[in-house]
């Protein structure tokens, strides 16, 4: 008797077509007519686009220089950058100070950097440290009149530094506002939970130039004559309120996500108002929400280019006040590109950190 | 001794507490304003302002750059803010067409299977989205509008349009004797289409008969009112810009103000929508297009009956909250000096008039009005599509 094994002959291997390099493009670029028109219009825009941009700001661009007469060739001329770019850092700020910015930012990166790396000891003082002991030291930093320090009147202040300081302090104050105003929109008591309605939706429904407007044309008016207050200061009361409106709908958020059960919970265990929001339901809710507020301090950092309407000097204004010089004229998409590849750089990294924490916290709450 | 019966003391009631509160509240709030008013009235009166808003029936004396309504030197301050405000409300009204139109392109682009596409269009969000707004009205603006030829060397398609450092010139449509027919013709078919498209529904539902909607009202729309164009002999008329002088007669002009905040508004605005569309369609649950395909529905049926039914509910609130903010957006006219309410209102005749108080709070209002109106019409319209659950 003959036993007839049968094994299974050997799978072919797949049609060269659909694996590799051919296999992918067939699939992702050339599937079907129309995408094969899309992928040659695409391949041509980037064609026109790409090549060109790479050699004008790159190949084809001066770098080094002081004049404008180093700018020979065809492309950018970074050399009107590099020679204006203490100014777009500082605005006008003293010189023989730059120190003092230097050090006050350089302070906030490694505070800030502290706290937001896993596995740094001792956040909880660091943190308080940043929260109550920093901001006096950047004032004196920054403004100075103590310490042997000369007074920096604000009106020098200017470029990529009053920007940040303009999205900083509006952030610094506009969190613990808003948080408050969140609780309040939430509370039972009727008084409370109508002004907080009404600040917020007031705010939210104007356009930020308005506010403003309003904060250099009308607090001046709704103040004694002699507390007159600064330019500055003004706008960043202006901006506070705005940013604190936002940030309150962005924390209501997470405090509506919390279940009942957990305030229940602790009022059952007999803890206070205070005491249950503190312990209980903000660290949950603002844990849920650290993607929004980062969210919504790029918004503010993007939104902080407006002052220059009201007529401070930001990085936007310093960099378009420098196109009047008559010694550069003519090198303004020089200038904005700078401007933006620095909001740029900012603002994506922000909200890749913030994509990054979003997946990182998607823990527990989320089912 | 029972515990209930020992008086619990006034300050630990939370009622007593809440009252307390409520009144410190109130007399902090009263206070507050008392303050402000009282500062107010005495700075005005040092200053000799007078308050009141009899300066809006005074004489402007100051042109306008653009007005959709007749405007000179001689209307009132009062009309300066009617003036104001329609070319916010236009700005406004294109900007939303255009982005919407770039946002979802680019949007359902992201969400394409040619992989070219999508990371175009994702290169697309991410650059402009991170870049400020006003940098972006700059850049158009004073960039690339300011680079345009002079008027003698404009670019032209066909010699009908020019564009040129002035602006752009279009052919304006002089409408001739009986067009106002044609126009309502056309109006009068897109409420027969509804009406037809509501019968043709339930007779469906009814009896599962179904009817060629798209024949229908292409023809009602389109061939209806274009049958009585040309039965009445084509009555208009193109009035064609011409190079006269040093500048273009006759025709539309678009000033390039309007042209570079429209650019930048609707490419910014474009990428925010661009996720809201996105985050709408990714929203819908993939067992839902399966569910759907496993009863043996077209894929183009699927998207309509299905997808885009549930993904709609996702964007159109995320959707009204980007137009909401285009609208506030549209004030940053004046950093270029395209006359919008801010520019024109809390700009010049603010200056001229020195009524800050009036003035801003008018401005003020109009937006709180808009986007008050807004997303109370958003909030009715939530609640109706809400999913009903136990």
């Amino acid at each position: 008797m003959t036993v007839h094994v049968t094994s299974p002959s050997p799978s072919l291997a797949p049609p060269a077509s659909t694996v590799g390099v051919i296999g992918w493009l067939r699939e992702n670029l050339f599937s079907s007519v129309i995408n094969s028109i899309f992928t040659l219009i695409g391949l041509y825009l980037i064609y026109r686009l790409v090549p060109p941009a790479i050699n004008w700001a790159l190949f084809q661009a001066d770098w080094v220089g002081t004049t404008r007469d180093a700018c020979t060739s065809d492309g950018a001329c970074w050399v009107f950058v590099g020679v204006r770019l203490k100014q777009f850092l500082f605005g006008f700020y003293p010189s023989s100070e730059y120190w003092r910015v230097v050090t006050a930012f350089s302070l906030l990166g490694v505070l800030v950097a502290w706290l937001l790396i896993d596995r740094t000891p001792k956040k909880g003082l660091v943190g308080a440290f940043t929260i109550f002991i920093y901001p006096v030291i950047a004032y004196y930093l920054f403004y100075g009149g103590a310490f042997g320090l000369p007074v920096v009147e604000t009106y020098k202040w200017g470029g990529l530094m009053l920007t940040l300081i303009l999205a900083t302090t509006g952030m610094f104050f506009a969190f613990p506002i808003g948080i408050v105003l969140a609780l309040g929109r939430r509370s039972s008591m009727p008084i409370a939970k109508s002004i907080s309605v009404v600040f917020i939706e007031f705010w939210r429904g104007v356009p930020l130039i308005t506010v403003l407007f309003m904060s250099s044309v009308m607090l001046p008016m709704f103040i004694p004559e002699e507390m007159q207050i600064d330019k500055l200061l003004r706008a960043m009361i202006g901006i506070v309120f705005f940013q604190s409106a936002y940030m309150a709908e962005v924390v209501r958020g997470g405090l509506q996500a919390i279940p009942r059960g957990q305030s229940e919970a602790a009022e059952a265990l007999g803890l206070s108002y205070w005491k249950c929001m503190m312990f209980v339901i903000l660290p949950q809710a603002l844990k849920l929400v650290i993607p929004g507020i980062v969210n919504t301090f790029i918004a503010l950092f993007k939104d902080t280019t407006l002052v220059l309407i009201i007529g401070l000097f930001d990085l936007l204004a310093v960099v378009q006040t420098a196109f009047a010089d008559p010694k550069w004229l003519g090198f303004s998409v020089e200038g904005y590109v700078f401007v933006a590849s620095v909001y740029w750089v900012a603002c994506f990294s922000m909200s890749r950190y913030s994509q990054h924490l979003e997946k990182k916290l998607h823990t527990g709450h989320a089912r | 001794m029972s515990n209930s019966s020992k008086k619990q003391s006034w300050w630990n009631n939370a009622r007593n507490r809440s009252l307390f509160f409520q009144v410190l509240l109130v007399a902090m709030l009263v206070g507050f304003f008392w303050f402000i008013g009282s500062n107010t009235l005495a700075n005005l009166e040092k200053r000799g302002i007078s308050t009141g808003f009899g300066f809006l029936s005074l004489k402007a004396g100051f042109g306008i750059l653009q007005s959709l309504i007749p405007f000179d030197e001689s209307n009132t301050f009062g009309r300066t803010f009617v003036v104001g405000l329609l070319n916010t409300l236009l700005v406004s009204a294109l900007g939303i067409i255009f982005a919407t139109i770039i946002g979802f392109t680019a949007g359902v682009a992201r969400l394409s299977n040619n992989w070219l596409i999508a990371k175009l269009a994702g290169i697309y969000v991410e650059m402009f989205r991170n870049i400020p707004l006003l940098l972006q009205i700059f850049f158009w603006y004073f960039a690339v509008l300011r680079a345009l030829p002079s008027p003698r060397q404009s670019w032209s398609t066909g010699d009908i349009a020019f564009l040129n450092i002035r602006g752009l010139y279009l052919p304006e449509p002089v409408l001739g004797a009986h067009f106002n027919l044609v126009i309502w013709t056309f109006v009068l078919a897109i409420v027969a289409t509804l009406l037809i498209r509501r019968w043709a529904r339930k007779r469906q539902d009814e009896t599962g008969q179904q009817f060629n909607m798209w024949a229908t009202g292409l023809g009602l729309i389109i061939g209806l009112p274009l049958l009585l164009f040309f039965a009445l002999g084509a009555p208009l008329s193109w009035d064609i810009p011409k190079l006269q002088g040093f500048n273009f007669q006759g025709g539309m002009t678009v000033i390039p103000e309007l042209t570079a905040l429209l650019v930048a508004l609707s490419v910014y605005t474009g990428t925010f929508i661009a996720e809201v569309v996105r985050s709408g369609i990714l929203s819908v649950n993939s067992g839902q297009t399966e569910a759907a395909s496993a009863l043996g529905l077209h894929k183009s049926k699927v998207l309509k009956l299905v997808v885009i039914p549930q993904a709609m509910r996702v964007i159109i609130p995320q959707l009204t909250s980007q137009y909401l903010n285009l609208v506030k957006n549209s004030s940053l006219a004046t950093a270029i000096g395209y006359p919008d309410l801010v520019a024109v209102f809390a700009g010049t005749t603010l200056n001229q008039t020195g009524q800050a108080i009036e003035i801003i709070a008018m401005t003020m209002g109009v937006y709180l009005f808009i986007s008050l109106t807004i997303s109370g019409i958003m909030n009715w319209y939530n609640k109706k599509t809400m999913l009903v659950e136990r």
